[in-house]
């Protein structure tokens, strides 16, 4: 009895895979997304998005040209005519020419390289942030965003979204007195694209950014169901073996 | 052929103990016919051990063991070595795994009492083992360069300034620097891929010459040795080979099934083997929110916060490592198995469980008065199973050990 619940105990802390989820610092809640990078059109339409509206200010400096093209299936003439702005070399990584200094001097802080950024946040963060942004006046530039509040980024796609305002709700202060708290963003303006082809677009991006922070993702999958088949077939044949060898044991 | 192969064997035994060897070690090396399940993770600690090494050879010969380099090297190796991703995943979760598999089998020696009498030196070396494997862990964490692998050791180094009078020069030694720094790296790598696996494969040789030498425990705790058939041959044994041989096998292979399962579909489990915060490379001016070791040392961690005392904490931390080295001289019940101990016994060592997975959970989370109160309150308990063990198995209704193993 003891044995068997120490068993369970051990194998329930072996393979917990309860995420740790890393919400924001300001507790907002997240958006549950779950990742596909399967989708090669969905890649290729983020990649798009990515390169027309983030690389300007952030690079992906581990990401090479000829990864993608091989990977999403890009032709060369397409991604040197479309995607490579910044070079001619298919051997070269997604940098660009904003350099560490401009950032700080344009943004107050340099605008990270994204190539793992999926991986240190999560791409459920990552989804949040790019629906929370929301009208602020108070902000150098006009936006401020629910999910990291006080973030230096500008709301880069607010033509197509449109403009959003911030929802409060009283929430306890802690001191027998009430405070407003930001609990939601709403749209009051739309943009070039509705609301749900927006949604539609961040999608995109967020699963590009995953595949950015692992291309492989898909091939080990793939590898792994095979390694774990070839494993149970030679698992079948090592049992088989044992028993052989023990039958004469008593 | 077979008569050509019967006279090489013999030119090499008259210059080389080939033969000798593998009869003393392998089907001349007699071992309790009734292995249960927690009596696979000694051969698969092995195997892991044998992965590290290949997986590590392998990452060695494209990681960059400098500050400026050693954050895109491991990129490098995740996007353009080939297959490189698969080495990379292969040391990370072999690194959990090893843990996971070393610390079921130090419970199999709980469970069973094999570190008792004559099998105490067995128990130290394994314990040393243990020991060189956690410097190793912890050496390797650094290499990485990201976020959590800086400031982890740099929290661990900033341990030893705690010392009194030289804590400060202590730690600066342990750097090289007055920072962990592109000078702490290299040590580290030198450490981690020269000395440690270096000492480690003398002390397994070691520890595996002392267990042939006592010859195995098993489930039931009695010596197969006291029985012996006019051959000399222990009644209740079996030859390793070809019996444990097939068996481990077969051990392994499931092993290698759920290893797989984590490596190809969950290889950042969740981040307990590699961390988010991993995923950023190491920034001197930014502290992370949230600095947790790795699940592994989780249970040393809450024990270190639990005591308000920085050097009382870290006293502690040594401490609850220090008292499994006692466990031979502190148990003092006659019997070894868990099937013959009294309720005494059994009722401490869950007690003891519970403590060091919940203290294992704590030490994951954040810091807050609740956390640190069953902090304190898992830590009690666990110093209590050593403390009090000369007591309670010296006065525990243990039962009689049966005279030969059941068919």
């Amino acid at each position: 009895m003891l044995i068997r619940v120490v068993t369970l105990a051990l194998a329930a802390l072996l393979f917990s895979t309860v995420a740790v989820a890393a919400g924001g610092d300001s507790g907002y809640p997240l958006l549950r997304f779950t990742p596909v990078t399967t989708d090669t059109a969905s890649l290729q339409r983020g990649l798009r998005t990515f390169v027309n509206y983030c690389q300007g200010c952030h690079s992906a400096k581990y990401m090479r040209y000829q990864r993608l093209a091989d990977d999403l299936n890009i032709p060369d003439d397409i991604m040197k005519q479309n995607i490579m702005w910044g070079s001619d070399s298919m051997a070269a990584t997604m940098t660009n020419s904003t350099s560490e200094e401009t950032g700080k001097i344009l943004f107050s802080a340099a605008p990270p390289d994204l190539s793992l950024i999926a991986r240190a946040r999560s791409p459920s963060y990552l989804y949040t942030y790019m629906l929370s942004f929301y009208e602020d006046e108070s902000r150098p530039t006009g936006a401020n965003n629910a999910l990291l509040p006080g973030s230096s980024m500008p709301h880069v796609m607010w033509e197509l979204q449109g403009v959003q305002r911030g929802l409060y709700t009283e929430a306890s202060d802690g001191q027998g007195g009430t405070q407003e708290v930001l609990s939601g963003v709403e749209l009051v303006k739309s943009g070039l694209l509705s609301e749900k082809e927006y949604a539609g677009l961040v999608t995109d991006l967020t699963n590009f950014l995953v595949y950015l922070g692992e291309p492989v993702r898909d091939q080990r999958r793939r590898i792994g169901m095979w390694v774990i088949l070839f494993l149970l077939g030679y698992a079948v044949i090592t049992w088989l073996l044992y028993k052989e060898y023990w039958r004469d044991v008593r | 052929m077979k008569k050509q192969l019967g006279s090489l064997v013999s030119w090499v035994d008259r210059r080389f103990p080939l033969s000798q060897l593998w009869r003393e070690h392998l089907a001349g090396y007699y071992a309790p016919k009734n292995f249960n399940f927690w009596y696979f993770f000694g051969s698969l600690a092995l195997l892991v051990l044998v992965l590290q090494f290949i997986s590590g050879i392998f990452l060695t010969m494209n990681y960059k063991p400098a500050a400026a380099d050693a954050f895109a090297s491991v990129e490098y190796i995740m996007r353009d070595v080939n297959l490189g991703w698969l080495v990379r995943y292969m040391h990370s979760t072999g690194a959990s795994a090893f843990f996971v598999v070393v610390y079921l089998h130090m419970f199999r020696a709980m469970l069973y009492g094999s570190y008792k009498k004559p099998r105490e030196l067995l128990w130290l070396i394994g314990m040393f083992i243990y020991l060189l494997l956690m410097a190793e862990a912890f050496f390797g964490y650094l290499l990485p360069w990201g976020q959590m692998s800086y400031w982890g050791a740099q929290v661990i180094i900033n341990l030893a300034s705690a010392v009194p009078f030289v804590g400060e020069e202590l730690a600066v030694l342990a750097r090289g620097d007055y920072n962990v720094s592109d000078v702490t790296l290299n040590r580290f790598f030198a450490l981690h891929v020269v000395a440690i696996p270096l000492v480690l494969v003398g002390v397994v040789v070691m520890h595996l010459m002392a267990l042939h030498h006592t010859g195995s425990n098993n489930p039931e705790g009695i010596e197969i040795k006291d029985n012996k058939d006019e051959k000399g041959v222990p009644v209740d044994g079996v030859p390793f080979h070809p019996y444990y041989t097939v068996k481990d096998l077969f051990g392994a292979v499931i092993f290698l099934i759920l290893f797989a399962l984590v490596l190809f579909f969950y290889p950042e489990m969740g981040g307990y083997f590699l961390e988010a915060a991993n995923f950023e490379a190491a920034n001197p001016l930014k502290t992370p929110e949230h600095i947790a070791p790795v699940w592994y040392f989780t249970p040393f961690y809450s024990i270190l916060r639990a005591v308000p005392d920085k050097l009382m904490g870290v006293v502690a931390m040594q401490l609850a490592v220090f008292m499994l080295f006692l466990l031979p001289w502190l148990d003092r019940s006659p019997v070894r198995s868990i099937r013959y101990r009294g309720w005494k016994y059994r009722t401490a060592l869950t007690v003891f469980v519970i403590s060091f997975l919940a203290l294992g959970w704590l030490g994951t989370k954040g810091i807050n008065p609740v956390y640190t109160l069953w902090s304190q309150i898992f830590s009690v308990l666990y110093f209590s199973f050593f403390i009090f063990m000369p007591i309670y198995t010296k006065h525990d209704n243990d039962k009689p050990e049966p005279q030969r193993i059941a068919a």
